[in-house]
């Protein structure tokens, strides 16, 4: 089962949220963790990763191999992103437009342009509490392209039967969340009950349509902002797997590095609960 | 010589823009005959790369000289590999053709 924990307007709760799922059912099954907000990752302030691994994330540039190319512009024109440009007999290369697709290698009459590794951050592992087995990517300061970390960071552990996969997805609705959301089973959806929390949920919720992933509510600080929320809830027709009430200790506690189920345990039950939902809700169509 | 302007629309009368790589239009300007002609942005409806997109069109058009508000880093590295010469358009520019006036009397800023 992958599941991955969205939101849309960032600090909803979505770590909150995946932190304390990913405690709660490691009593049920091998469960994994990928922290996919390269930008700004925390989950491993609440899971407390020891990490063991650290490997370099990288795409592949081109470099142009001054003694063979012609200058035609082809890798120029192929270029869907705009990192090269032609000036007279010289192609420039932009590193950091580059998304790596490899398309002007391909289409060089000359076999002029070789791919040399450019590393735009890193992918760490290591065991977390409960045992679970933490993921996390983290791009480098001033490198623009969060997606290729979040792909390969992805790619690190497919799908096996007996696990379950939560990805964290970074906040907003742009292509990272798009990366984040690929291939997986279920989106749990984190919102509050706020005119902006709203208009990022119908945006995530825009966005999961178009990928045919099911989703399901968690109302986050419910009881604070106003009812508008709960009346867009009724007209898509979502569930509403939990609510977690507003509460000044709980944020303290969050504040300091504890988890909701360390906060308040009755969650560990709830959260497990909320697992048997989505089960029932995929009823039994999981990579 | 040719002198590229961004402006917001497509006439000499028209506002000046003081983005390079996604303004809306990119007016050719020949100093020698007074003629001009206006171009789409190929940048202006990028993803990304909008810089680098307008800058390989200006170098394209041949132009000698680029006034704008100011210019990206991917932008003024195409510009100068290709010796274009980028000004910035002074404070008091509105317009495409006053933009054209303070460069023949040389008075845009640097």
């Amino acid at each position: 089962m992958q599941i991955a924990v969205a939101s849309g307007k960032g600090g909803t709760g979505k770590t909150t949220i995946a932190t304390s799922l990913a405690l709660s059912l490691a009593s049920l099954a091998k469960v994994r963790y990928f922290d996919c907000d390269v930008e700004a990752p925390n989950g491993h302030l609440f899971l407390k990763p020891e990490f063991t691994e650290s490997t370099p994330a990288v795409i592949r540039i081109p470099q142009i191999q001054t003694e063979k190319c012609t200058a035609c512009g082809r890798c120029v024109e192929v270029c869907e992103f705009h990192a090269l440009a032609k000036v007279g007999k010289n192609i420039l290369v932009f590193p950091q437009l580059c998304h790596g697709c490899g398309s002007c290698t391909w289409n060089c009459p000359e076999n002029a342009i070789v791919e040399v590794p450019n590393p735009i951050g890193t992918i760490e592992r290591g065991m977390a509490l409960e045992n679970i087995e933490f993921f996390r990517g983290l791009l480098t300061i001033s490198e623009p392209m969060p997606t290729p970390i979040i792909r390969q960071l992805k790619k690190r552990m497919q799908p096996q039967p007996n696990t379950i996969n939560i990805y964290d997805a970074p906040p907003g609705a742009s292509c990272s969340v798009v990366e984040t959301l690929r291939g997986v089973d279920f989106a749990l959806l984190v919102t509050e009950p706020t005119p902006f929390g709203l208009h990022d949920l119908k945006q995530m919720l825009g966005i999961l349509a178009d990928m045919h992933i099911p989703s399901g509510i968690v109302i986050n600080r419910d009881g604070i902002g106003d009812d508008s929320l709960e009346e867009t809830l009724r007209e898509y027709n979502i569930p509403v797997l939990l609510r977690v009430p507003f509460d000044r200790k709980l944020a303290e506690n969050l504040a300091a590095g504890r988890t909701l189920v360390d906060v308040y345990p009755e969650y560990g039950g709830i959260l497990r609960e909320l697992y048997q939902q989505i089960t029932e809700i995929m009823g039994g169509k999981t990579k | 010589m040719k002198l590229m302007i961004s402006a917001q629309n497509s006439l000499l009368e028209s506002q000046v823009d003081r983005r390079f790589g996604r303004c809306t239009w990119l007016i050719l300007f020949d100093t020698e005959t007074d003629q001009w002609e206006a171009f789409q942005n190929p940048g202006a409806s990028q993803s990304g790369g909008a810089g680098v997109a307008a800058a390989q069109f200006v170098v394209d058009k041949k132009a000698d000289v680029v006034c704008s508000g100011d210019f990206g880093p991917n932008a003024s590295r195409a510009f100068q590999a290709a010796n274009v010469e980028m000004r910035h358009f002074a404070e008091n520019i509105s317009t495409v053709q006053e933009a054209i006036d303070h460069f023949k009397q040389d008075m845009l800023l640097k």
